[in-house]
């Protein structure tokens, strides 16, 4: 019966949005499946398995022969999505007596199955599943799962479900392949944790505390190195006999993304960086706002124009294994100084060292942070010069500041109702700021949307304001009258093509409700504009 | 023999039955109507003379109390009457307590408005009876071939699955106050929950009235504001409307269920943030409506209100002539709406 289950575990997954919930049915899955079928259901899940074996049209055409043309076209305009509405109009057939297939036993089938021969395997499969069945199996076959259930959040559920620490579960997980038998035994606590040996793994980062000013006032300038906190994603990249990968900070295998940085990868060991759009510039490679890196992420496939458009490199931080030995244990100091030996001798293309940044005092440090301008400077790292490198967030070890936030006093001009606990708010916040308008007199352009930033009584107090003020409604928005002033804060503000203000903003939070302000002295586009840093920053 | 063409007629006020002088489900006030059950897209205020049902007669009076009708006249299921020159029946529907079928009989000729209806069992209320005719009115609310709707056991299933899954979380189920609470709390019981059932103010009422009407519910409470402890891991039923707005915010980490027909498609379901989507339904599905329509053996189909379209279409397939009535009105405010209820339900 585990395609019947995994299909209803599927549809809780897609309609449950809480984090929470989602790990409860994960558990529940591990606890209550049994194997190979518990993990290959996983790998789907997290789409470490992806099947190609069917193509949509195949399915199309399945559904073609066993339905009347006007229906089916009927049917397909009404419900939008092809594989729901051939899991739905698929002509049941009473005396179907064929039990469902296992999620293996499909694995194994379409391994094995003659191209030839698959539509009348998918057939048969049908005939034996209910509508939920049918829609797992034709999004599971036709690689088009997508739940939302990242490899770390399974590795959470894996973590809570055994006891286990994730940490442990994250540096072996990469080394094991579906349906992670060995794995499953270990946490049953059945067989030792299995030994990746040079198989490319995730080690888990390293990571830092947001420092706090109490945590300024007690700190030792001397105990402490400085780095630029830069606004990129944070990548391990682990090379060796065994293959090489780029894990992103939650562990998700992305290579495929940034084949140029793979390819520079010719080397044995583990480093910890950032990765970074890095343009050509006069004193060598300058860094682009994050909004420029934005159009690498979440690609399967990057063509030429990308590859020279957008470039990336990587800014090396820590090293973490040299030639198989492990430099964990060792202190920054001395992880860093093997670092530079490193670079200095392999010369890695497309990848630089992260400058260390010399500094006497806290107050001098302060300084250094207040004097960086580029939006692609988040602020600055503080690492304890004798941390070994740690999993997780160790407090006291690294430390990050972040540079202070700009903000701008905008108009509330839209509304839109929230997920999972805040599905009764009005939470979600489009504003807006002044600008000439083409017939003359000043008009309100929406700068951004902010969901963030606010006490839950400033919540209450803003979903009560927006139902008594609400002037039209589109589904689950409502436009208001525009007459509130929100305090927006944001990191940083980047030109774009695909915003109407041209603008857009990074992380924008609510501060303050401004209700002593009146709409007409918010900020103008333009005193936005003038917190736009200058550079190459370009959409397409 | 007259074909119903001749004596069954839609009028800006609704379906009119001439001979008789009486309109069915009509949208406007008018002297006479035959009324086939209590939604508010059927039963509308301000009718002079109302013909029902005893059940639909109460529902009426409990729903609008003084505009259920000038004058009422009860007509059992099993009685015939001569209203003018026509003979009238009512015969079960199975949509909700006191539904009916109008079934219409002049010179010679026999036309049957259904209502809405389903064939699924449903302990709350009397099952649908085909009666042959020559001329079937339909609904098609579902009428496209993507709705079949599963064992509604199977969807409690699910509930009282998840109730296990997350046993601190209220589960709280919209689901429309006439028909399709009280069916869902016999369905719970029927699967063994035997816990009281809280109920959002807005389904009280009526639960109270099948009660008195002989439908036992087992213990219900109001889902007040007091009694949040109490709401860990019980089952609320509350107006659609009402799930995913303020008056939700009472509840304990509320996992939010929807019970209709539409939570058959996905988007629907996510559009209305429905974290548990159950897909029972009081009208006939697609499958329902065709074998119906066979068993009646009408050689001409009308159409009221849903999808005529694909259903028309499929009765042309099978040599049966079908016909849109585009009747106005049905289908608003429908049991089963698709769109957004309105906000500001009643709270407890
Ligand atoms: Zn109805
Ligand atoms: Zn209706």
């Amino acid at each position: 019966m585990s395609l019947p289950a995994f299909a209803e575990l599927l549809e809780r997954l897609i309609f449950t949005p809480g984090r929470n919930a989602k790990l409860a049915l994960l558990r529940d899955w591990f606890a209550t499946q049994p194997d190979p079928d518990r993990g290959v259901g996983l790998a789907a899940l997290t789409e470490e398995l992806v099947f190609t074996a069917a193509k949509p049209a195949m399915i199309r055409d399945l559904v073609a022969a066993r339905t009347d043309p006007v229906l089916l076209a009927l049917s397909h305009d009404y419900v939008g999505d092809l594989a729901e509405t051939v899991a739905l109009i698929w002509p049941e057939r009473t005396g179907v007596n064929a039990s469902p297939p296992t999620l293996s036993e499909v694995v194994e089938a379409l391994e094995v199955t003659p191209k030839a021969e698959l539509p009348g395997l998918i057939a048969g499969w049908l005939d034996t599943l209910d509508s939920g069945g049918r829609l797992a199996l034709i999004k599971l076959i036709t690689g088009g799962l997508r739940v939302g259930v990242s490899g770390r959040l399974a590795r959470v559920a894996l973590a809570e479900w055994s006891s286990k620490p994730v940490e442990e579960i994250e540096e072996i997980w990469h080394g094991v392949a579906p349906p992670y038998l060995p794995i499953f035994r270990w946490l049953e606590g059945q067989e030792e944790k299995p030994d990746p040996r040079d198989a490319p793994v995730f080690r888990p980062l390293m990571l830092a505390h947001p420092l706090e000013d109490r945590d300024l006032a007690a700190l030792d300038p001397a105990a402490y190195r400085a780095e630029w906190k830069w606004d990129g994603i944070r990548v391990q990249l682990t090379a060796g006999p065994g293959g090489r990968r780029i894990w992103s900070r939650g562990g998700e295998d992305i290579s495929g993304g940034f084949p140029e940085i793979l390819e520079a990868m010719d080397f044995h060991a583990v480093l910890d960086g950032e990765l970074l759009v890095i343009r050509d510039g006069p004193g060598g490679g300058v860094v682009a706002p994050f909004a420029d890196l934005q159009q690498r992420l979440n690609r399967k496939l990057v063509g030429p124009k990308m590859l020279r458009d957008y470039p990336v490199g990587v800014r090396l931080y820590d090293l973490l294994f040299v030639e198989g030995e492990d430099l964990r244990p060792l202190p920054f100091d001395e992880r860093r100084r093997r670092l530079e030996d490193w670079v200095a001798r392999h010369a890695p293309a497309r990848m630089d060292l992260s400058a260390m940044i010399a500094f006497g005092s806290v107050a001098q440090l302060s300084e250094v942070r207040d004097g960086a301008r580029a939006a692609s400077i988040e602020g600055l790292m503080l690492k304890r010069a004798d941390s070994p490198y740690l999993a997780g967030r160790v407090k006291g070890m690294w430390w990050k500041w972040k540079r202070d936030p700009l903000s701008i006093d905008a108009v509330l001009m839209y509304a839109q109702r929230g997920h999972g606990k805040r599905s009764s708010f009005y939470s979600d916040y489009t504003f807006g700021l002044w600008r000439p308008a083409e017939g003359g007199g000043e008009e309100l352009v929406p700068v951004g949307k902010a969901y963030s930033g606010y006490t839950d009584e400033e919540l209450g107090w803003l979903d009560r304001w927006i139902r008594n003020h609400t002037v039209s409604r589109f589904g689950p928005v409502r436009e208001v009258e525009k007459s509130l002033v929100l305090e927006v804060i944001f990191d940083a503000a980047q030109l774009s093509g695909r915003h109407k203000s041209g603008v857009a903003l990074r992380f924008p939070r609510i501060a303050r409700i401004r209700t002593d302000k009146p709409a007409s002295e918010a900020d103008r586009l333009e005193n936005l504009m003038a917190y736009v840093e200058a550079g190459p920053a370009t959409d397409e | 023999m007259r074909h119903p063409e001749t004596w069954l007629r839609v009028t800006p006020e609704g379906l009119l039955c001439e001979p008789g002088g009486f309109y069915i489900d009509p949208p406007r006030p008018v002297a006479r109507a035959v009324i086939t059950h209590g939604h508010a897209d059927h039963a509308r205020p301000g009718h002079q003379a109302v013909l029902a049902t005893p059940e639909t007669l109460a529902i009426m009076r409990a729903r609008m109390g003084e505009g259920a009708g000038a004058s009422q006249q009860a007509m059992r299921h099993g009685e015939v009457l001569r209203q003018g020159e026509v003979t009238i029946r009512l015969v079960p529907a199975g949509h909700v307590l006191g539904s009916a079928q109008v079934v219409m009989e002049w010179q010679g000729s026999r036309a049957v408005v259904s209502g809405d209806y389903k064939r699924q069992p449903d302990p709350t209320c009397l099952p649908f009876e085909p009666v042959p005719c020559d001329v079937f009115v339909t609904e098609a609310t579902f009428a496209l071939p993507v709705f079949r709707h599963p064992d509604p056991a199977h969807e409690v299933a699910k509930l009282l699955r998840s109730l296990s899954l997350f046993p601190e979380r209220t589960h709280v189920v919209g689901c429309y106050a006439l028909g399709k609470c009280q069916r869902l709390i016999a369905l719970l019981r029927a699967a063994g929950w035997d816990r009281p059932i809280h109920l959002h103010g807005a389904q009280q009422p009526l639960c109270r009235l099948y009660e008195e009407l002989g439908v036992p519910l087992g213990e219900l409470r109001p889902a007040t504001v007091a009694n949040k402890a109490e709401l860990k891991g019980a089952i609320v039923l509350a107006p659609p409307s009402a799930i995913a707005d303020r008056w939700a915010r009472r509840l304990a980490e509320p996992v939010t269920a929807l019970a209709s027909g539409w939570m058959r498609v996905r988007q629907r379901a996510k559009t209305r943030g429905v974290e548990l989507p159950m897909v029972i339904s009081d009208h006939a599905d697609w499958d329902a409506l065709n074998r119906t329509i066979d068993e009646v053996g009408a050689p001409e189909v009308w159409v009221t209100h849903g999808r005529d379209d694909a259903l028309v279409h499929a009765l042309a397939l099978r040599g049966i002539r079908g016909r849109a009535l585009h009747l106005v009105g049905l289908g608003e405010d429908e049991d089963e709406t698709p769109a957004e209820a309105p906000e500001g339900a009643p709270a407890a």
